[in-house]
């Protein structure tokens, strides 16, 4: 029995249980209004906290790793984008990380097969690790439609995207009327869910997690599932629900009749993963773009980098030598400062 | 390596299961053949490193002084202010394994805690204990877990089984670079005296003397000079090297391994040759230095401290000496140490000129600040412009492969012009494997100060995957000469070529530049650097 996964998901249902018989109960108000803002206002205080406690740190040397050919004579072609030499360099290698999880495609996995080392490329974590990120993204973004009024183009647009099976439903004569059915929601499931059996069944990747990397897939996982659930099956009244959520933006809450206890535990899992989110791991998408190995350009021979500590050590001069050896070097014909 | 087992068997040994018990519950079996011996307390004491004692690692006690948590959590205290990498590194860590089975201990050993994440995770998790909140109150569960003896020993095994080679860093997401959080350990650890002696020694002799094989002065000539005489027999011309001789042109500083031990003295004769040689056609004065006489910066090992009092030297007799710029030899660590550090530690250098070669005009742009151009750089451009009498027949007994050195290739990115050297130096050239070569680069096994005797079986395992690829190619190209722009792959690398591929030797990139180097003047030449018979000479013996 793995106590660490066993734990995240006895936590994660622990929360279900809090929120739905929380609601149940008549704690609407608390899970609905006091909760979001609370869980707001964690996240957002501890994001910038975290920031700046980073920012706070120095970065006292020039360190990126290269990866490929630096910038040298004329005729040598360089790797521009994986050894910058410029900061524009360095803006298209971040982009191209933080877009394309570019270091993540180039995994390799290694066995040794009959005496022999070999060498395989490796691309499903970079795949579902793109997949859950976007999808991530597009139901982040689809969701701006509950506290927008109007609703601006680009997030209909994503929207519509992302739905465009419901065209294909509706020629079909769906008499049920089914919703447009967002893919993004079930890739996230999907992802979420290879993530986690990649975590289980993977020996070394086993080793190496803790709850707090089970914790975050199981509440997402909680979340996606209860939004899914939600959408095609308990049928929330998406006009309610709009208006609580534009209740909270517009700092006049209020907690409508008739929504299911299934979006409270919705939104009480969100609430959560926000509040939980400056803690935890999950800070690694501010601090990407911190890591001094990849936001740096490799020309540190060429442009001189300052270190704000850098303090004056004790060093062995060329007196103190010259005093401890000068016989001998005068012996071997060495030049010397004194005869 | 008499009681090592055979290539085979050691291969056939790595267990890659996990143990069943987490890692927090595997203690930590300190054994021999796998860890370096304890500094020399006269080699801390000698450089002012703290707590100099004498201690054994296989020992229950490691006579610590009493407050030595203390010590560890105020020293990463500081280290978190000043290191915003540590910092980050510390936090953003998604235990994506994608780092896990990159590092050539992990492929070589399959002890788990050799995996680059993990071998971070040691660290991580004293620092979630005492720095972070969701560690202070969810303890393990959060991956946190109190400083102990055991814990001590931990790190001190671990970050004594990483050669801060990067190789890790390339695969991450995030550019967490295990080999950075390493070398930040060692400082904690070098806190305590905790040191391993092939390091402290080293750098205390680099202090005093200037290299790391305590080489005095005087004895510094008189090893040049014996090689002045051997070129002298092979070439028939006898060469004079300037020794800080101030006003010269060039101040060249190369690993001092080069100067003690085979094969990297080939390629210290190599140099000499090549100085020579524009010395004769083109008026170029280059000076050695017995007081930087080491290039080689051990410092890297030990603290950013160390590494800067290391390196103040180059500057300090560049100036002293009055020379226009610095030329570097054939060292991996050192280059990194000038790449990424010198500058900050010891800059400006504005008393030395904008490196430009004063044989082909080329002005080394890349250099511009800290004013040392690496000898590939510098031949490479030689060669393009022509200027170097090249008779490469001479090394058509020669199949060559190149190893990139960690440093120069993952932290400095200098890839193609030892290759451009090499391939206008020899007819026969073949890459090894794509994944093990330029930043995929595979570590000899031995870098970082992990370069002892007594820890064989560890640089054994950890050369593993390097020496495999050789081995591809020697098979299936008949590679028998490994090439490296680095002293301690020089010095490492024929201990495990000579173990798992023994038809494969080691050389310099510049052993090779010489012996193609047609001198003004010279003799027929009938041998090698190694005074082995020249192609087509083998008769004439
Ligand atoms: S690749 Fe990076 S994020 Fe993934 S486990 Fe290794 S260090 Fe952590
Ligand atoms: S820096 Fe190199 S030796 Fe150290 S953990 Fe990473 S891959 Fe392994």
């Amino acid at each position: 029995m793995n106590v660490n996964y066993m734990y995240s998901l006895l936590a994660v249902v622990v929360l279900f249980l809090v929120s739905y018989l929380g609601v149940k109960v008549g704690l609407a108000p608390v899970f609905g209004i006091v909760i979001p803002y609370l869980a707001v206002i964690i996240f957002l205080v501890g994001v910038v906290r975290k920031v700046m406690g980073w920012a706070k740190s120095a970065v006292p040397f020039r360190i990126p790793s290269t990866c490929g050919q630096q910038q040298s004579l004329p005729w040598i072609r360089p790797n521009k984008i994986d050894n910058p030499f410029t900061p524009g360099a360095v803006v298209i290698r971040m982009i191209l990380e933080v877009v394309c999880f570019r270091s993540l495609f180039r995994n390799t996995r290694n066995a040794i097969r009959e005496g022999k080392l070999v060498q395989e490329w490796e691309i499903w974590l970079w795949v579902f690790a793109l997949a859950f990120h976007y999808a991530f993204l597009t139901v982040v973004v689809r969701h701006m439609r509950l506290f927008t009024d109007p609703i601006p183009a680009c997030i209909q647009m994503v929207e519509n995207l992302d739905s465009f099976f419901r065209f294909e439903i509706l020629t079909n004569n769906f008499q049920f009327g089914l919703p447009a059915v967002y893919i993004s929601g079930f890739v996230l499931l999907a992802a979420v869910t290879f993530l986690f059996l990649r975590r289980v069944l993977s020996p070394p990747v086993r080793y190496i997690s803790l709850a707090a990397d089970y914790f975050p897939l199981f509440l997402i996982f909680g979340i996606a599932f209860s939004g899914i659930l939600m959408r095609y099956f308990t049928k929330v009244n998406i006009r309610n629900v709009k208006e609580l959520t534009m209740g909270l933006v517009t700092f006049h809450p209020t907690i409508p009749e008739g929504i299911g206890a299934v979006f409270y535990v919705h939104l009480f899992f969100v609430c959560i993963l926000l509040a939980y989110f400056p803690f935890s791991k999950l800070m690694h998408m501010a601090g990407v773009f911190l890591s001094p190995t990849r936001n740096l350009p490799g020309n540190s021979r060429a442009v001189r980098h300052v270190n704000p500590w850098n303090y004056p050590v004790e060093v062995h001069t060329y007196e103190e030598y010259e005093e401890e050896f000068r016989e001998k070097m005068i012996e071997a014909g060495l030049p010397v400062e004194k005869e | 390596m008499s009681d090592l087992p055979k290539p085979t068997e050691l291969i056939s040994r790595i267990d890659r299961t996990t143990p069943r018990t987490g890692w927090m519950d595997t203690p930590v079996n300190i054994r021999k053949g796998m860890y370096c011996y304890a500094a020399n307390p006269k080699s801390v004491e000698y450089v002012g490193l703290p707590y100099p004692h004498a201690w054994n690692p296989i020992e229950d006690d490691w006579h610590l002084p009493e407050n030595w948590k203390e010590i560890i959590h105020e020293g990463l205290k500081v280290r978190l202010e000043r290191f915003r990498s540590l910092k980050v590194f510390m936090d953003i860590c998604v235990r994506c394994g994608a780092c896990a089975d990159k590092c050539h201990f992990f492929i070589g050993t399959g002890d788990p805690k050799n995996m680059p994440v993990l071998r971070a995770e040691l660290l991580r998790s004293v620092y979630r204990n005492d720095f972070t909140t969701a560690g202070k109150i969810l303890k393990r569960l959060a991956g946190a877990r109190p400083m102990t003896l055991d814990v001590l020993k931990e790190w001190w095994y671990y970050f004594f089984q990483c050669t801060q080679c990067r190789r890790c860093s390339v695969f991450c997401p995030y550019g967490i670079d295990t080999a950075e959080i390493t070398l930040l350990a060692r400082e904690l650890l070098n806190l305590l005296g905790l040191n391993i002696d092939w390091i402290a020694t080293p750098v205390a002799n680099c202090y005093r003397t200037g290299n790391h094989l305590g080489i005095q002065p005087h004895a510094f000539k008189d090893m040049l000079e014996f090689f002045v005489d051997d070129i002298e027999e092979i070439t028939g011309v006898r060469m004079e090297p300037n020794f800080n001789k101030k006003g010269a042109d060039i101040l060249f500083i190369t690993p001092s391994g080069d100067v003690f031990a085979d094969p990297g003295t080939y390629t210290c004769m190599g140099y000499l040759i090549l100085f020579h040689f524009l010395k004769e056609k083109y008026g170029l004065d280059v000076t050695w230095s017995t007081y930087a006489s080491e290039g080689g910066n051990f410092g890297n090992f030990t603290s950013h401290e160390m590494m800067k009092r290391l390196n103040a030297k180059m500057y300090a007799e560049a100036k002293r000496l009055g020379v226009k710029w610095i030329l570097g030899g054939e060292c991996g660590h050192m280059w990194r140490v000038i790449n990424q550090y010198m500058g900050t530690m010891n800059g400006p250098a504005d008393f030395l000129e904008e490196p430009v070669s004063p044989i082909t005009g080329t002005r080394f742009e890349n250099a511009r600040s800290t004013k040392m151009v690496h000898i590939s750089e510098f031949t490479a451009d030689l060669i393009k412009h022509g200027k170097l009498d090249l008779d490469i027949s001479r090394n058509d007994n020669l199949v060559v492969t190149f190893h990139d050195s960690c440093n120069p290739s993952r932290g400095m990115g200098l890839l193609e012009e030892p290759r451009y050297v090499i391939q206008n130096v020899v007819r026969h050239f073949h890459e090894m494997p794509a994944n093990t070569i330029r930043e995929q680069t595979f570590c000899c096994g031995s870098g970082a100060g992990l370069n002892a005797g007594e820890d064989m079986e560890l640089r054994l395992c950890g050369g593993l995957p390097r020496a495999m690829a050789v081995k591809h190619v020697h098979q299936k190209y008949g590679v028998n000469m490994l090439a490296t722009i680095c002293a301690i792959d020089r010095a490492a690398l024929p201990t495990l070529m000579e173990y798992y591929v023994p038809e494969v030797r080691v050389t310099g990139v510049t052993e090779m530049v010489a012996n193609a180097l047609i001198l003004p003047g010279e003799g027929e030449r009938t041998t090698n650097l190694r005074s082995e018979p020249l192609p087509g000479m083998e008769e004439e013996e």
